[in-house]
């Protein structure tokens, strides 16, 4: 659907890109990611573990195989790249890859599908919290975008809390891993003593290993977040334009099906790279 | 685009899957890929020995069937040395046989032309004497000129 006499431009892209919120403050849930991320982390769970129980090491089913080509996948980039051993790297490697591939997946939904299923489910549940900018004789599409409800957005990663959560908890390991490997005093000491092992440069040394450390998370996030979110911003723009965006909807759709794996790839391969450096002594 | 509780929120569920698949997920799909790899290495291994062993096996009877040919030749061998050597021997044999045949044939004729010779003489002196008696019958008794009969045919 392009963008309606009702709607400006500028309305229909702040439209998309504005996230369905409960909440006031900092206690603002971003329904829609929250929703979207948690579904589809609950069904990559669900599946992996019912292949898991249902496992073979005789001769494996279609999904089965389909399954274990991922796992195979990951686990030799886990060995390839962190060599100390550890029980829980190769399941986050794994949680991370194929959560954040789902959550990019949901970016090849066309960009109107969501909302306007969401606006007009609350069209019927929830008629009376539409906003009213169309009247009552306007189309039932209009009047669905009208509702709250179709501010769902589709791609939880589109979402900078999202991909911060997600570094956040990789932040986390490193500093855990970071101490569990070289103790607090090692850890302490890699951030005053490097990279000039000299007292008087413990200020300066500080200044840039801190700077080095947060820019682990920072960047993790903002790289997946920063992909995802433009690569939205062109479905919208291609969405506005009438009818040339069925051709170029699916040039971009092919393009980003590259993005998306390209993208949960390297989210996973810096998460283990990261955890890595934590934990190897220098 | 504001950073809000959305991200607390995600962050326990990114624990929580992350615990979820450290416990469900990873361990029985690992296990089942490491347990396949397993059986197929043994069974690498398994077909190699029995492709080893076959080898064995046919090399040997390669050396089994070797021998039996030089065995058999040999066989072969005996058996037309011991031919020629029947052959032979029967040979000699008849030819020992032929002899003694021929032998014995000499002798038994030696021994018929001795007795029809002693019976020809015999004859003869008889006849002779019937001629000299027929001859003296004339002229002399016989009785009495026996003795002189006797003498003649002594020395026949």
């Amino acid at each position: 659907m392009a963008a309606n006499g009702n709607m400006t431009p500028t309305e229909y892209i702040s439209h998309h890109l504005d996230p369905l919120q409960v909440g006031s403050g900092f206690w603002t849930f971003n329904v829609d990611s929250l929703g979207v991320a948690i579904v589809l982390g609950i069904f990559f769970i669900s599946l992996f573990a019912y292949v898991g129980k249902k496992a073979t090491s005789g001769v494996p089913g279609k999904l089965q195989c389909f399954i274990e080509m991922i796992i195979e996948f990951v686990d030799t980039s886990v060995k390839e790249t962190f060599h100390a051993k550890s029980r829980l790297i190769a399941p986050l490697a794994l949680t991370i890859f194929v959560w954040v591939f789902l959550m990019n997946a949901m970016k090849l939904i066309p960009v109107d599908f969501i909302p306007v299923a969401a606006g007009l489910i609350g069209l019927t549940f929830a008629g009376s919290a539409a906003k009213g900018y169309v009247g009552e004789d306007a189309g039932i599409f209009e009047r669905a975008m009208d509702h709250p409800w179709s501010y769902m957005k589709a791609a939880p990663t589109t979402d900078l809390n999202t991909t911060l959560a997600l570094a956040i908890g990789v932040f986390l390991l490193i500093i855990f891993y970071s101490v569990k490997h070289k103790g607090l005093g090692g850890f302490i000491k890699e951030l005053t003593m490097n990279p000039f092992n000299h007292w008087a440069l413990i200020p300066f040394n500080l200044v840039l290993e801190l700077v080095t450390l947060i820019a682990k998370p920072i960047s993790l996030s903002l790289r997946l977040f920063g992909n995802l979110y433009a690569g939205e911003l062109i479905f919208i723009l291609i969405a506005m334009i009438g009818l040339w965006q069925l051709p170029l909807h699916f040039a971009w759709a092919v393009f980003h099906i590259l993005v998306i794996v390209l993208q949960a790839f390297i989210f996973m391969m810096l998460t283990i790279v990261y955890l890595s450096m934590a934990s190897e002594k220098h | 685009m504001d950073i809000n509780a959305t991200l607390l929120g995600l962050l326990i569920a990114f624990v929580v899957f992350v615990l979820f698949c450290m416990k469900y997920v990873w361990p029985p799909l690992i296990n089942a890929i490491e347990e396949r790899q397993q059986k197929i290495a043994s069974g690498l291994e398994a077909s190699e020995l029995a492709e080893k062993d076959l080898e064995q096996a046919r090399s040997q009877a390669d050396e089994e069937l070797k021998a039996a040919k030089i065995k058999a030749a040999e066989l072969i061998d005996q058996a037309k040395k011991r031919a020629t050597q029947l052959v032979e021997e029967e040979t000699q044999r008849g030819h020992a046989e032929r002899e003694k045949i021929i032998a014995s044939g000499h002798t038994e004729v030696e021994t018929e032309r001795n007795r029809v010779r002693e019976e020809l003489r015999k004859q003869l002196a008889i006849l002779a004497i019937a001629g000299a008696e027929k001859i003296l019958e004339r002229e002399i008794d016989a009785q009495k000129q026996s003795d002189i009969v006797e003498k003649l045919v002594a020395e026949l």
